[in-house]
């Protein structure tokens, strides 16, 4: 097991990031003093636009196989560097093969959307527990649909049926957003988001779609070629199915309770003339803080029989997904919360 | 199994500066010690990592100081303790578990 390393994040524009010895020093010309972090203790680096990177500091941590990650300053994936590209080719023939035989695909694809459903289902019945009257039975009413759509998925025979009933889930869900998360318009709006709530939803999932596809490289596999979401160009599928399990318990439950305890407020985004909503400076540093404390909290996987930590959760299940791949597990068996 | 952090460790140092070769070898004592924690004074580190790190920032340590002139003190701390420590004055507060955003 790896051990919990940390994320370094750095947003500031005209931040520079240097290798000093077996440290990172950050340096920004309106900070005064020396800033270092040891470079043992941080296993990957986001970076947004602006953010300067030296070739020495870079090509070490390449050879020290710690990822870096550029996003935009919307906080759109730009890419990644993260070394020679490891893992095994037959791993690689198999995730294709497994593409292209609509059982297996299938079967992978409704393994995902299981966990998914499973995950929210839980979250629903969680808040229900803490809530009272019309709005506790409003509640569960959504997560019956989520158990009704479970059982449906066992039983649906296609892709597009599964879809199906995983969008209808998705929409009862986000429907039921203001139950969940006071005075917060229902739905969802993504590229751009029109409202501070999906705004801050798009951020964190995008920092959870970062660790994902560096779990997939790391392993070996292409983030690329998916089963659920299909494959297109510049879109990482893979990464997007075994997201789909995460999103309920890492994401969704950290920002309902942003919002909920009001550690996010109007003044935390602004809207751009095109209708889009946006994190300012300081509500990106609020929402990165939170994310980061919540990536160290422990979860139960019943599969290993232990706790592992939230950040480590896209590693593991990616090794499962590889075990399934070579044929050493019959299913790939999502992440349930118990 | 598990490479999890578990030790807390206080390295403090005492390094003859006397001379030009003593000079180099502080410089390279507090590389060493950067390399693994977070320098609280000038000579004190508070340092949180595996056993093997210790095992190999001791080697590294061990190849740099003149065991005739030189001394390093190393305290191992109970769990939590580096982040209950009080400071009074101008020393800094070394944030070990906090988020690292710049």
């Amino acid at each position: 097991m790896t051990e919990l390393l940390r994320t370094l994040f750095v947003s500031t524009p005209g931040t520079s990031l240097h290798l000093e010895g077996d440290t990172i020093r950050i340096h920004h010309p309106e900070r005064p003093g020396r800033h270092i972090q040891p470079l043992i203790r941080i296993d990957q680096l986001v970076v947004w636009r602006g953010v300067d990177v030296s070739d020495e500091l870079m090509l070490r941590c390449l050879a020290d196989d710690r990822g870096i990650t550029w996003l935009s300053r919307n906080g759109r994936f730009l890419g990644r560097a993260g070394g020679a590209q490891l893992g095994n080719p037959l791993l690689r023939l198999e995730q294709v093969r497994a593409y292209d035989d609509a059982a297996r695909r299938l079967t992978i694809a409704k393994s995902v959307v299981a966990g998914k459903l499973q995950n929210y289902r839980q979250l629903l019945l969680r808040i229900a527990r803490d809530a009272d009257g019309a709005r506790q039975s409003d509640i569960r009413a959504i997560a019956e649909r989520h158990a009704e759509a479970l059982i449906a998925v066992a039983s649906c025979g296609s892709l597009t049926e599964l879809l199906g009933i995983e969008g209808n889930a998705a929409r009862a869900y986000f429907e039921g957003i203001p139950l969940l998360a006071k005075g917060v318009p229902p739905g969802r709006s993504r590229r751009p988001p029109e409202n501070p709530f999906n705004c801050v939803l798009s951020f964190c999932y995008t920092m959870l779609k970062v660790s994902v596809i560096g779990a997939l490289e790391h392993r070996g596999l292409d983030p690329y070629i998916g089963y659920l979401h299909g494959v297109r160009p510049g879109k990482p599928s893979l990464a997007l199915d075994l997201m789909e399990e995460l999103r309920p318990l890492l994401v969704d439950r950290l920002v309902l309770t942003l919002f909920n305890r009001r550690r996010i407020t109007a003044a935390h985004t602004r809207s751009d003339p095109a209708g889009g909503v946006a994190l300012t400076d300081e509500g990106r540093a609020v929402v990165l803080t939170e994310w980061s404390q919540a990536r160290e909290r422990a979860w139960r996987h019943s599969g290993l029989n232990r706790d592992v930590p939230a950040a480590l959760l896209p590693i593991v299940q990616t090794r499962l997904f590889a075990r399934h791949l070579r044929g050493d597990e019959p299913a790939y068996t999502p992440w349930i919360a118990s | 199994m598990d490479r999890e952090l578990t030790m807390e460790l206080l390295v403090t140092y005492d390094v003859d500066t006397t001379t030009p070769d003593g000079a180099r070898r502080l410089r390279r004592v507090a590389k060493v010690c950067e390399a693994y924690g977070l320098r609280v004074q000038k000579s004190v580190f508070e340092i949180v990592c595996s056993d093997v790190d210790w095992m190999i920032m001791k080697k590294r340590l061990l190849d740099v100081i003149d065991g005739d002139q030189d001394s390093i003190r190393v305290y191992q701390m109970n769990a939590g303790a580096l982040g209950r420590a009080q400071h009074l004055g101008r020393s800094p507060e070394a944030p070990h578990g906090a988020p690292l955003i710049y």
